[in-house]
């Protein structure tokens, strides 16, 4: 459909939400505004080919998780400072106590794999049902939900279970009855 | 508070890799809190004049298509 007025404030109402999800995949805030650049440039130019009354927000994510992945496999050697670049997008300085939770979550969710990490922002953060994820991952419904799972039980087992991973059952339960364990 | 993790490991169910409600929950907050503190941020100059300008009649750029092939590549990878 063609760029109405209507239609250009609804791209610009889902800027914030764009930002948002390119720095929670990317960790970078430089390289996450160009994501949203990138995506704004080829959503205007292909306009004609959204379905006017289709999710536009879905329509949108697509086309910047699309291109955050093969840029992705361009740059996957390259060291990033994703955690000092993420700090300086916040508002507000957070507290001591707060900035440092907050960057152990920011460094357990970069440990997940890519499409587990993708599936759980789509779903818990931006909001989106299992059945909008699965077509922005172009993947089906049911993989997005173990995505999601594995999502969180990786999460849950990074941050809040000390060395989970890898323990086995023995080491687990010793973890258990020991305590804190020596 | 001041001690998120052994209050958090005592009410899980070790060994079975199973999510407590409170795990769950908690994660889910953390990850909202990262995403919303963006959101908040609103849209940044240089998007909304990006978006103002490319609607000026007749002023739409053209916008190179190294890959071509690429554009229409949504909702596959």
């Amino acid at each position: 459909m063609p760029l109405t007025d209507s239609l250009r404030n609804d791209i610009l109402a889902a800027v914030p939400s764009l930002r948002a999800f390119a720095i929670s995949l990317s960790g970078n805030a430089d390289r996450a505004d160009d994501l949203v650049q990138e995506t704004l440039l080829r959503a205007l130019a292909n306009i004609d080919s959204f379905q006017p009354g289709s999710n536009l927000p879905a329509w949108l994510f697509t086309i910047l998780r699309n291109l955050f992945r093969s840029d992705y496999r361009k740059r996957r050697r390259e060291v990033e400072d994703a955690e000092g670049n993420y700090a300086k997008t916040l508002k507000t300085q957070p507290s001591q106590n707060a900035h440092l939770e907050f960057e152990e979550f920011r460094t357990a969710l970069d440990k997940l794999p890519q499409d587990q990490r993708e599936a759980l922002i789509l779903v818990g953060a931006s909001g989106f049902s299992y059945e909008d994820a699965a077509s922005i991952c172009g993947c089906a419904v049911g993989t997005i939900k173990s995505r999601v799972n594995r999502a969180r039980s990786k999460l849950a087992a990074l941050l809040y279970v000390d060395g989970a991973e890898d323990f086995g059952p023995d080491e687990t339960v010793r973890a258990v009855i020991g305590g804190s364990g020596g | 508070m001041k001690d998120l993790k052994s209050q958090a490991s005592r009410s899980t169910t070790p060994g079975k890799g199973g999510l407590t409600p409170e795990i769950q929950s908690r994660i889910g907050h953390q990850l909202r809190a990262m995403y919303d503190d963006v959101v908040r941020q609103g849209v940044p100059d240089r998007f909304a004049e990006l978006i103002k300008k490319l609607d000026a009649p007749g002023a739409t750029p053209h916008v190179e298509n190294e890959g071509g092939s690429n554009d229409n590549n949504n909702g596959r990878d």
